[in-house]
């Protein structure tokens, strides 16, 4: 990573806290995760379903459902400012304007009743204050930066017009329409052919190159990490388990959990392999967030486990220089790698 | 969207002849005649001036000359005359007709005006006091027929007032005849009200849970923006089909709500004219009234198309 790029911190999250009150009892989506995003990089944030990422991009926005979700404790530091703390008009005006999202399913999260080209122009008069004209232009110009082809006229359709990947171009569009200084995109591809994913997330690392936003890329998708992302976080069950530079990640990954997700990634085998080459699988399943275990989350599933991880949680710790990693036993996968 | 709007002025005309039939068949149906009822109240029969009498009003001949000759009529603008006052039935239905119209403009009025915005407050605040009050008000509006609702309305009325609303034809200010519109407006509206609120209400609920509500969030809309913009504009079409169809159920609502109000509204004099086998009224206005609930239904779909992109450019 470049030094110039590596100076200014746009977002630090600490201690991050939100619960949801269920029927079932009250369990922590979001358990005790920091983080930071620096301008102009990308941090990934992986791990299965469930296991708090896109919980946490909501806290980021504090769009999380309440009832029955609640932000509980630590604080979200956005250029400066704790966004925790901030009453709801004022959050409202950073919404859209200084962090933007961009969602899974592009195929329902525009508004179907709505041109196109009018609910970028909310987006941008929302924070702005253009004519209508102005943001009508604005609008135009951003749906040519996502290299929408026609943008004029694709600004006058409405969403059922569009493909899935021009529909999530525009989402991109809307997104960063106001510029904002940190972008969250939870699973922008997953909704998408596969040949249109690798398009998608060519152009929002471009347009991060160009405007320089931080971006956090919610993914379970480890490809799509080494292609795009600086650092890594990954969490399960709520919790971050490791962090890591993406090349110290894969060279290295120290938690089990980790090493289970890049085992699982599927391979194409070579012609002269077997031809019944099982899918590596992490075996069991995530545990239901109301009823963890005592110690480590990930005990149940682990190979490694000993009586120790059964009984209390490891602590989050620099194994090597800037990987830290939760797990009892990282010190002995440094030694052995 | 051209053919389908061809299409669907087709199919209404195609309605309307249904309904000819069906009307003019089941008048025959019911027992007796205007002659019958004359002959029956006299208290004695002379078989042949009664013929004479059926072969005057035309019922003697076939019933599918008497269709023929109503509808032929209808073609030429000649609507035939009321048995009864022997007058031209169009004279005796017009004047009537703004009176009626007038209490079904505003009982639509109070359902969407009330029932939208309620069902909508409803939704945004599920499950608090306010929701639960309003779905019982809406739940007593849907079980209380608009009659018995205009009877206690009356009743309650002479108890308290010492008086109650009496129709007046010529209101001498603007606000008696709000007042004498009103009262009985709002007993038929209620019901209508109170569907609009639920139809509302859980279509709202069904669409706040929407992605686009989401982004519409992200992007730093306000709450009221969410609601009333981004979510209403999608919530509203099935509201509108309901609304179309209380409009024909608002008039089988006035029957009885023009009786007990005392009203002399086109709804009142249905119900005198088939008291007395008056065909041609009968049949004239239950034409009028199947027109304008078909017309009612297509500016439905017209609105509907208007709304949502999707069936404008689905075509």
């Amino acid at each position: 990573m470049s030094e110039a790029l590596a100076t200014e911190t746009v977002l630090d999250v600490k201690n991050l806290q939100t619960v949801f009150f269920t029927n079932s009892g009250l369990f922590r989506a979001v358990d005790d995760v920091s983080f930071s995003v620096r301008r102009g990089e990308t941090l990934a944030i992986v791990g299965e379903s469930g296991c708090g990422k896109s919980v946490s991009a909501l806290s980021i926005m504090r769009l999380v459902p309440d009832p029955p979700g609640r932000i509980v404790g630590g604080s979200v530091m956005l250029e400066g400012t704790d966004l925790l703390m901030l009453d709801d008009a004022t959050m409202r005006d950073i919404r859209g304007n200084r962090i933007s999202m961009i969602f899974q399913e592009p195929m329902t999260s525009l508004n179907p009743v709505m041109r196109i080209g009018d609910q970028i122009i909310e987006a941008v008069r929302l924070h702005q204050k253009v004519s209508n004209k102005e943001a009508w232009k604005q609008a135009v110009d951003m749906l040519r930066l996502v290299r929408i082809p026609e943008p004029e006229r694709r600004a006058q359709e409405y969403p059922h017009q569009l493909s899935g990947g021009m529909r999530q171009r525009a989402m991109i569009a809307m997104a960063l329409a106001c510029r904002p200084a940190l972008l969250i995109a939870d699973e922008p591809t997953t909704a998408l052919d596969v040949t249109i994913q690798a398009q998608i997330l060519a152009l929002i690392v471009d347009l991060q190159k160009r405007l320089g936003t931080g971006l956090i890329l919610i993914t379970h998708d480890l490809g799509v990490v080494a292609q795009t992302a600086q650092r890594v976080i990954v969490m399960y069950a709520g919790k971050k388990v490791e962090e890591a530079t993406v090349e110290a990640l894969f060279e290295t990954p120290l938690h089990p959990y980790t090493r289970g997700l890049m085992a699982s990634i599927p391979a194409v085998p070579s012609p002269d392999a077997k031809a019944d080459v099982r899918l590596v699988e992490i075996p069991g399943m995530v545990p239901s967030l109301t009823k963890l275990p005592p110690g480590c989350a990930f005990a149940p599933r682990c190979k490694l486990a000993v009586d120790r991880c059964r009984q209390a949680y490891p602590p989050l710790e620099e194994a090597r220089p800037n990987h830290w990693a939760a797990c009892w036993r990282a010190g002995e996968t440094v030694e052995a790698s | 969207m051209f053919a389908y709007i061809v299409r669907r002025l087709f199919l209404m005309l195609v309605t309307l002849f249904g309904i000819s039939v069906i009307i003019f068949v089941l008048l025959r149906i019911v027992p007796g005649n205007i002659v019958d009822i004359l002959f029956d109240a006299a208290g004695f029969v002379d078989p042949a001036d009664k013929a004479n009498i059926e072969r005057e009003l035309g019922l003697s001949q076939p019933i599918v000359i008497q269709y023929l000759h109503w509808i032929g009529g209808l073609l030429h603008g000649d609507f035939g005359y009321s048995y009864v006052s022997e007058k031209p039935a169009l004279e005796e239905i017009l004047p009537r007709i703004p009176i009626t119209a007038r209490l079904a403009g505003l009982a639509l009025l109070f359902s969407a005006s009330i029932g939208i915005p309620l069902g909508v407050i409803s939704a945004v605040h599920q499950g608090s006091r306010l929701d639960y009050a309003l779905r019982v008000v809406s739940l007593s509006g849907l079980s209380l027929p608009s009659f018995w609702l205009g009877l206690l309305i009356l009743m309650a009325s002479v108890s308290m007032f010492g008086t109650m609303p009496i129709f007046n034809p010529n209101p001498t200010t603007w606000l008696e005849a709000f007042t004498i519109y009103a009262v009985p407006a709002a007993a038929v509206g209620f019901r209508s009200a109170a569907l609009t609120m639920r139809i509302t209400r859980s279509s709202m609920l069904e669409i706040l849970r929407q992605d686009y509500i989401r982004t519409a969030r992200a992007k730093g809309a306000s709450e009221a923006a969410v609601n009333y913009h981004h979510a209403l504009k999608n919530a509203v079409l099935p509201v509108i089909t309901v609304i179309g169809i209380e409009a024909a159920f608002l008039i089988g609502g006035l029957i009885v709500t023009e009786t007990v109000f005392n009203i002399p509204g086109i709804a009142r004099f249905l119900v005198e004219a088939l008291r007395w086998r008056d065909y041609p009224i009968v049949q004239n206005l239950v034409m009028l009234i199947a027109v304008v609930v078909v017309v009612v239904n297509f500016i439905v779909d017209m609105l509907y198309a208007a709304i949502d992109p999707r069936i404008r450019f689905g075509d």
